[in-house]
């Protein structure tokens, strides 16, 4: 036993760095893997508001966006000020909705058509009118499974 | 094995080569959970369309709790202006009904919540006001399900949810929206 302790206590203690590099390419991999990157840029100028009773949107597959606010600084000049929507990448008005929320249904497996939801990502300083009309047309579409997209809320209410 | 000089032993230094790797780890964390936005936001479920509006005229006035927002942002409840931050505990008094008053809700199976506003209503407060009659709701759940079976709501079971959610079920009735204020 002293024998080997001696010879031990001799060296220099050294953990082996040459797999690092392959613990941090698996690991960003794995995030690669599993992040589902937002794939439209937004032309519309999105800050959602607060709430407190929130539930996460699970199966992001499951999800379409819809994003209504002011256009942002550089269409401001072709598209104006007021509120717009945009469906995936382009402006888009409240008729266009059907179609939109068909070419993502037919990416969807039947079995879980019924969980598809819509997420309005709503600036907060738009007027309801538009959002109403959205609402209206989801109804029409029988797409009633709506999610206010909204950030949490740390403060209390004024 | 090679063997060393005991000079050796006097060069405990931490090996600095993997620091760079360990950065980079880091840096790749960052990155990663700062770009993914994750998507929260309340859950509603809008009722199927139909040509005619929802008539709340036929219930008993004191089943109806009617909530209104108008273009200015203001809260209207039953007929008087009310601050946003006493909606929930006046939307639980509503409905559970505590001391049998009579002009709160009968049992809270036949209590109404009508919600309207303007189309020149901000988003924000419109949601506001719905999270806050979210959380009038989400509160009673949770106080039946610890008085019921002391548990927090989420942790019970379906049918246990079920069962609650029949007692004080969720109806909020949204009616198409006055256009005095749109811009």
């Amino acid at each position: 036993m002293s024998r080997f302790s001696s010879k031990r206590g001799k060296e220099n203690p050294e953990v082996s760095t040459a797999s690092l590099p392959d613990i941090i390419f698996m690991l960003l991999f794995f995030f690669m893997v599993t992040t589902v990157l937002r794939d439209a840029e937004l032309k519309v100028e999105v800050s959602t508001p607060t709430a407190t009773e929130m539930t996460k949107l699970e199966k992001k597959s499951l999800v379409n966006y819809i994003y209504v606010g002011r256009p942002s600084k550089k269409y401001q000049s072709v598209y104006g000020t007021s509120p717009r929507m945009q469906l995936g990448d382009k402006f888009a008005v409240v008729q266009d909705i059907p179609l939109f929320l068909e070419k993502h249904r037919i990416t969807v497996s039947e079995q879980q058509q019924s969980g598809i939801t819509s997420s309005l990502r709503v600036d907060g300083k738009v007027t309801m009118g538009i959002v109403q009309d959205i609402k209206t047309q989801l109804r029409k579409s029988n797409q009633l499974k709506v999610n206010y997209s909204a950030k949490k809320r740390a403060e209390d209410l004024k | 094995m090679a063997r060393k000089s005991s000079r050796d032993r006097m060069k405990n230094e931490i090996n600095a080569g993997s620091m760079a790797d360990i950065a980079f780890l880091l840096l790749i964390f960052f990155l990663v959970t700062t770009t993914i936005a994750e998507d929260k936001g309340i859950l509603v479920k809008l009722p199927p369309w139909s040509e005619d509006e929802p008539d709340i005229t036929k219930l008993k006035t004191r089943n109806v709790y009617s909530v209104l927002v108008n273009a200015n942002n203001q809260l209207l409840v039953r007929g008087e202006e009310k601050k946003l931050k006493n909606l929930k505990d006046n939307t639980i008094e509503f409905i559970t009904n505590p001391n049998r008053a009579d002009d709160l809700a009968e049992s809270p199976t036949k209590a109404i919540i009508s919600l309207k506003n303007d189309r020149g209503t901000n988003y924000k407060t419109y949601l506001e006001v719905y999270n806050e009659l979210r959380a009038a709701y989400n509160s009673i759940w949770e106080d039946q399900a610890q008085k019921r079976y002391s548990k927090a709501y989420d942790d019970l079971p379906i049918a246990y949810k079920k069962a609650i959610r029949g007692d004080f079920p969720l109806v909020i009735s949204e009616a198409e929206p006055t256009a005095f204020g749109e811009e």
